[in-house]
């Protein structure tokens, strides 16, 4: 095993995390089972640990091979082009997405070993395979392609500007991996959400320019399980392998459904709020912001929130009544003015 | 240490303990802190998510303000300090950007020229005051407590703007600080997830699952608190704790302190002058393993 000859070679600890349907792990896995996340769609797998003498510059994906080659043909792992393409080596490498074929070894080495196991919010096929059903339901649901009526006159075609082009390139180069959906901490919890690719892959097709049905795709993504369910973790952003930044394009859609009038959400009327105090005193007044993001008519959404402001308020948590304004909020104002946009 | 200080909204709101006892340990750790009094609220990502021009400008303005008092600028809130950060990773990347917002305040009196740098008292901690001090203050080891740190998001992603690739150690700072004061620190996997704040309005049941689950967690795996650089994880763990509870039908009553709480206990603070009296989750029974009352 030493390509070329020349190179060093390293001895690499992997724990693999094991899990058979067939239930040859099934007593095994109570043993050395990680936390039972309440969470999780995935049951708890069994660890299990190889040592494999790999060149230093090997990746997560080298070492599976080498051990599903000659030392354990029964560990499942799912891998095609071995080059950052094919997005199929998705899994979760020391508690993150990772493409096992990009990830060196020598980076993710962490006392001494590293640990791979499918995601625990996605259910598990076998070992390192997991499913993309959740995955590709999610796509689409978004109506992953150009909707355009009436279709171009025959023999010829429609044009687009490169602006206007260079405007998608970024959700463009994503591969469908599933990292950002794998790791986003709003779908771990809510799998109504439809999760960053998806909406990152919606942003693509709402803001082309070919695309007639605009309109209509914002008005279903401001829905439930749309834009406004994302958490803002950034979890999608630092994980996915390509650099498409799915909550940028999450944040574009958003600012597109407000501009196209989808403003009847909670989402919209916190922004506001948080706008009119912000120009107004120069702070965010808490006191108001809960209240008028859930809707002042919002009876039973303001009743959900009753018990904690109770609670907050005889721990003496409750924000000053009385808001306070910061000195020199002239110029606050003077920038709203300027550049507030719908702020104004 | 001279520092302009950022204390965001918070912390002169809905969490006034965090700046009585972030304003209280500086003196001991030899901060000087100079109050940016006139500094506006970061936006919160909020703002800037609809206007990109807005959270530039009105964080040009603060991060002038600081320029113009020597370039240090420190925060208590790990929201404040992503915001900023990335703003002025922004600015370097797109010097358009700048000078867009610069034409903004500059009739305001004000221009930035890009020096300020911002940091998180947690990392100043490490990088500014230094181990070594921080060890020779230390008059109370919190021997016995079981500390599970809870980062949030906004202090480890995107690493790019927060400088953790240059300094990954960032990542382990409060793992480092709860062994350096004498506690005994829990490992679990929630500690750099989200406490689902922000989604608190949209998805409430959702928002408090997600926080609780990582509670659980922790307590699960032994913690007696938890300890959190942000208020706003702070007002969704301690506050909603009660609920969080409810949502996901489990018991959790694990106290949640505030990074300069639980640091001042160390500095021989007493837990009134920390205003650990005033959480929603009780801190008393975490309180009486280091012989302390509250
Ligand atoms: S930022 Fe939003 S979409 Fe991205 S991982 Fe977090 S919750 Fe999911
Ligand atoms: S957005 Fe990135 S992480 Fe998500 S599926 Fe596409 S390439 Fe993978
Ligand atoms: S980001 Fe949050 S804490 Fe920071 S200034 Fe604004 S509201 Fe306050
Ligand atoms: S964990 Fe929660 S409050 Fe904290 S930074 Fe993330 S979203 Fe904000
Ligand atoms: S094997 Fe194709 S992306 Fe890793």
């Amino acid at each position: 095993m030493e390509a070329g000859g020349s190179h060093v070679l390293m001895k690499f600890t992997i724990e693999v995390g094991r899990y058979n349907p067939e239930g040859t792990y099934a007593d095994d896995a109570k043993q050395g089972a990680p936390y039972p996340a309440p969470w999780a769609s995935s049951p708890p797998r069994r660890y299990q640990s190889y040592e494999v003498d790999l060149p230093e510059h090997a990746v997560v994906l080298d070492a599976l091979i080498e051990i599903r080659e000659y030392q354990d043909e029964s560990v499942a792992v799912r891998c095609a082009c071995r080059s950052a393409i094919c997005g199929s080596c998705a899994m979760w490498v020391n508690g993150h997405a990772h493409l096992a074929c990009k990830s060196k070894l020598q980076e993710f080495t962490k006392d001494g070993k590293t640990r791979v196991e499918s995601p625990p919010s996605m259910p598990v096929i076998r070992d390192l395979v997991w499913d993309m059903k959740p995955f590709w339901d999610n796509h689409r649901r978004v109506t992953p392609w150009l909707e355009n009526k009436p279709l171009p006159p025959p023999m010829q075609e429609y044009r687009v500007t490169n602006e206007a082009m260079e405007e998608l390139i970024q959700e463009v180069t994503c591969i469908s991996c599933g990292c950002c959906l794998m790791d986003c901490e709003s779908f771990a919890v809510n799998k109504d959400f439809m999760g960053p690719h998806a909406l990152a892959k919606a942003y693509r097709y709402a803001a082309d320019p070919r695309d007639d049905e605009t309109q209509k795709r914002l008005g279903e993504y401001s829905q439930q399980g749309g834009v406004w369910d994302c958490t803002h973790c950034f979890e999608c952003v630092q994980q996915c392998p390509k650099g498409v930044e799915p909550l940028e394009q999450i944040l574009k859609l958003r600012r597109m459904a407000v501009n196209a009038g989808y403003t009847h959400n909670a989402g919209t009327r916190h922004a506001d709020a948080f706008a009119e105090s912000v120009k107004h005193s120069g702070r965010l007044n808490e006191l108001t912001l809960l209240p008028k993001s859930v809707g002042f008519f919002n009876v039973l959404g303001q009743l959900a929130t009753l018990p904690s402001a109770f609670n907050m308020i005889r721990a003496g948590k409750l924000p000053p009544i009385i808001h306070k304004t910061i000195p020199g909020v002239k110029r606050i104002k003077a920038i709203f003015d300027r550049v507030g946009g719908r702020f104004k | 240490m001279k520092v302009a200080f950022h204390p965001g909204c918070v912390s002169k709101g809905a969490c006034p303990e965090l700046y009585v006892s972030a304003t209280k340990i500086a003196g001991t750790l030899g901060l000087e802190l100079q109050e940016l009094t006139e500094a506006p609220c970061t936006g919160a990502g909020v703002l800037s998510e609809q206007n990109p021009d807005l959270g530039d400008s009105l964080n040009a303005l603060t991060l002038a303000m600081a320029e113009s008092m020597g370039g240090n600028l420190m925060t208590i809130c790990s929201t404040c300090q992503g915001v900023l950060s990335s703003v002025n990773h922004t600015f370097e990347k797109k010097p358009e950007r700048l000078e867009k917002a610069n034409k903004t305040i500059a009739d305001q009196g004000y221009t930035y020229k890009g020096t300020t740098k911002v940091k998180h008292l947690l990392w100043m901690l490490f990088e500014d005051i230094g181990v070594d001090k921080l060890k020779s203050v230390i008059k109370r080891k919190l021997t016995g407590l079981k500390i599970a740190p809870f980062y949030g998001c906004y202090i480890l992603r995107p690493s790019d703007s927060l400088g953790l690739k240059e300094r990954p150690e960032r990542k382990t700072y409060l793992e480092q600080l709860i062994e350096l004061l004498g506690a005994e620190r829990v490992d679990y996997t929630g500690s750099g997830k989200c406490c689902g704040f922000p989604m608190l309005t949209f998805n409430r049941d959702k928002s408090l699952a997600m926080g609780g689950n990582h509670i659980l967690e922790a307590k699960e795996k032994g913690a007696d608190a938890m300890v959190t650089p942000c208020p706003l994880c702070h007002l969704n763990l301690d506050g909603q704790q009660p609920d969080a509870a409810l949502a996901i039908s489990r018991p959790l009553e694990t106290p949640i302190f505030h990074l300069p709480q639980l640091l001042g206990l160390a500095l021989g603070f007493s837990p009134e002058e920390l205003r650990l009296n005033h959480h929603v989750v009780s801190t008393k029974r975490a309180l009486e393993k280091v012989e302390l009352k509250v």
